[in-house]
């Protein structure tokens, strides 16, 4: 336990961690008949080499276009705009946004690749496993048998019988081996990133942790970076370094999870901590966040959470707050951050 | 009826399903003990949680509890008449078949798919109405469907009641489709997954509203979840049980605070600890089983259907299927082994990577 936790800290001390990925003013549009629809708004936010960031969201925050738009791969008519830029281990930094088709191809599972929600959908029902690693090398131009002995190691790190599953058609597989095999699949071209959507969103709990405990070995043998989208954020606690929280397709704050869960300073993550069923807290704590979350098209002026917040005052219906910096690893976007301890109670505090 | 009966009361159930191997007629029929031998009791006014992987039988035992699923064992009976005698023609039962369909309710998992789309919430909600309070003048049953709207917090009920079901969020659906079910007037309403596709802000509305109108309207709950967060939140709120399922065996039963504070069977542990929990200083354990997936429901394991998983299994659990036991003055029970001293699991091998003294976690 304490080995695991001295594992985790250390991409955060040696040297100066380093970015994989920088985004800069991210931006995701769809024009529609009643208006632009801005799923994504400005997003800054640098996912560093080594590390697990979890981003939560509720649905409608934004974030599975955020998944999309890192491997530019928002769906048309969306329009992905601002700055992704990744920065291989080795070779010149590459602008995400500006590959040509085959660059991007390459790219994408190459060095960034994804695993994406319902891993039922996500195989091709008349082919064996076996097939789809072999489909997956070939497209790529890798060597077929060294990819395959790669894959036994993979499939054997993520707890399946190689052999059993490599023969098997997807449908012989329950929910929780092929969102395994999944994971395998997506690291067969050994990616430096990997991108998931609520990659165990459909699984049973027992299943979501044990894949949960599976990844952060993995990040550990494979040296990985990971980014681990989900709307679940007991989950996340127990994966993340860190962990980012979108409210209406924009950052509302960033910081370790140790601060993201004890600390919280944006009144949305305290609302959303103190509504989450817990095991552990107390019971009369938990309460609903009051309102809806917004409509795309016609997101708030001003900080875009004011209409909910108990704090809010004139200045946040009008000015959009920035990213402030409340300690070195821990921003939040809202006016009145020094005051939150005072005004909103964070109830699953109470019994520590 | 006696005042003292239960509402529902499970005996000895069983539910299998049986696959006669589609079109090959010579292919071994494969029987699904999707419940076996579950004894479960629920009093008027009384908040069960069920809780399983998926796969373990939860939905089909709730399903038998509300009269939706004839049992192929076992006899599930209504304020002690038995629901599927009181079906069948010339019976003659005590109670009514028609008033036992109106009294065991049913709240669907996805609430989008559980309204009709070509009607309004009106038309929706005055169906039931219709069928079972004819009496009712179309005044009377607009009133009292505008007075369930309001109730729940759909304000200004007027608009809400000409609404279609698009034009209403995930929560504002589940709440019209509990009011349907309340409308009638129910002893039990089964929640299969009420709340599992909400988002995690609105759950505890929804669960909040649940309890309020149990209270209001003294109905008794079958909550099922595969969420162990939720179902503790219903199920303690409501001073209720807490069950636990596993394979078609209700592994473990008793008062919700109690089985959570004090889990016995190792299944319950290990539920326990795929929960995740708010606190930070708990990092990504190894899981606390020696199988992470489950075994095939088709063919479940001999003796105690865990000892796949187990970390205490031994030789003795693979061949003996335990007993229910006590545990403490509440009514909390659970099959297992280890509760009993005298067992011979005490002096049985360990199965491969178990050990009787398993860490405690």
């Amino acid at each position: 336990m304490s080995g695991r936790a001295d594992a985790a800290s250390v991409p955060k001390t040696d040297t100066e961690s380093e970015v994989v990925l920088s985004c800069r003013d991210l931006s995701v549009e769809f024009r529609m008949d009643r208006g632009t629809s801005r799923v994504l708004n400005g997003l800054d936010i640098d996912i560093e080499r080594n590390e697990i960031i979890g981003v939560v969201g509720e649905s409608g925050s934004g974030k599975s276009m955020f998944a999309s738009a890192l491997l530019d791969a928002v769906v048309e008519p969306g329009v992905t705009s601002g700055e992704i830029t990744y920065r291989p281990s080795e070779g010149e930094p590459v602008d995400v946004l500006d590959l040509s088709d085959d660059r991007l191809r390459q790219l994408r599972w190459e060095e960034i690749s994804m695993v994406f929600q319902g891993a039922l959908s996500s195989f091709n029902p008349t082919l064996k496993l076996r097939g789809h690693f072999v489909e997956t090398l070939e497209a790529h131009d890798y060597d077929v048998e060294a990819g395959l002995e790669r894959t036994r190691e993979l499939l054997s790190d993520l707890y399946l019988d190689p052999d059993r599953v490599l023969d098997s058609y997807p449908h012989e597989l329950s929910g929780g081996m092929k969102q395994r095999a999944l994971i395998a699949l997506s690291l067969v071209l050994e990616p430096e990133v990997l991108v998931m959507d609520e990659p165990t969103a459909a699984l049973d709990l027992l299943m979501q942790r044990s894949i949960v405990s599976l990844l952060s070995d993995l990040r550990d043998k494979y040296d990985l970076t990971m980014v681990f989208i989900t709307h679940d954020l007991p989950l996340v606690t127990k994966l993340a370094d860190r962990i980012g929280v979108l409210y209406a397709f924009e950052l509302a704050e960033v910081g370790s999870t140790e601060e993201i869960l004890s600390d919280p300073k944006h009144p949305y993550t305290r609302a959303l901590l103190n509504s989450t069923p817990d095991i552990d807290s107390p019971l009369e704590e938990m309460r609903p966040i009051e309102g809806a979350a917004p409509d795309p098209v016609n997101v708030p002026s001003g900080c875009p959470y004011h209409e909910r917040c108990p704090m809010a005052t004139e200045d946040c219906a009008t000015i959009k707050p920035d990213m402030e910096a409340a300690s070195a690893t821990h921003d939040v976007a809202c006016h009145h951050w020094e005051r939150v301890d005072d005004e909103i109670d964070l109830t699953t505090e109470v019994d520590r | 009826m006696s005042a003292d009966d239960p509402v529902v009361s499970m005996r000895d159930i069983d539910v299998h399903f049986q696959d006669d191997g589609g079109v090959n007629p010579f292919a071994d029929p494969e029987t699904v003990r999707a419940v076996d031998g579950v004894d479960l009791d629920i009093p008027e006014n009384d908040v069960v949680a069920i809780v399983g992987e998926s796969g373990s039988g939860k939905t089909t035992l709730g399903k038998a509890a509300v009269g939706l699923q004839q049992p192929t064992g076992g006899t599930v009976s209504f304020r002690g008449q038995d629901i599927w005698t009181a079906k069948k023609r010339f019976s003659n039962p005590s109670i009514p078949y028609s008033e036992i369909r109106r009294s065991l309710q049913i709240i669907h998992q996805d609430p989008g798919s559980s309204l009709n789309p070509h009607q309004t919430v009106e038309a929706s909600l005055a169906a039931p109405l219709k069928k079972y309070e004819s009496e009712l003048g179309p005044e009377d049953r607009e009133a009292r469907i505008l007075a369930m709207l309001e109730r729940v917090g759909m304000t200004p009920p007027h608009d809400y009641a000409q609404r279609y079901p698009h034009q209403l969020s995930g929560g504002e659906k589940q709440r019209v489709a509990l009011i349907r079910a309340l409308l009638m007037n129910p002893d039990l309403i089964l929640a299969d997954e009420a709340v599992s596709a909400l988002d995690v802000s609105l759950r505890v509305e929804v669960m909040d509203l649940m309890l309020d109108l149990q209270d209001q309207f003294d109905t008794s709950f079958l909550f099922i979840s595969h969420d162990l967060s939720n179902a503790r939140y219903l199920a303690e709120h409501a001073d209720g049980r807490l069950g636990v399922m596993y394979l078609g065996e209700l592994v473990e039963l008793g008062d919700a605070e109690e089985v959570l504070r004090n889990p016995q069977h190792p299944y319950t542990k290990v539920l326990k600890w795929a929960t995740p929990s708010l606190s930070p200083d708990e990092g990504a354990a190894e899981p606390p089983v020696r199988e992470i997936d489950i075994p095939d429901p088709v063919d479940p394991p001999s003796g105690c259907r865990f000892h796949t998983r187990c970390p205490y299994a031994t030789e003795h659990c693979k061949e003996a299927t335990p007993e229910q036991h006590s545990i403490g003055a509440a009514a909390h029970q659970a099959s297992c082994f280890r509760l009993d001293d005298a067992s011979d699991y005490w002096h049985s091998e360990p199965l491969e990577g178990a050990s009787l003294d398993a860490d405690e976690r």
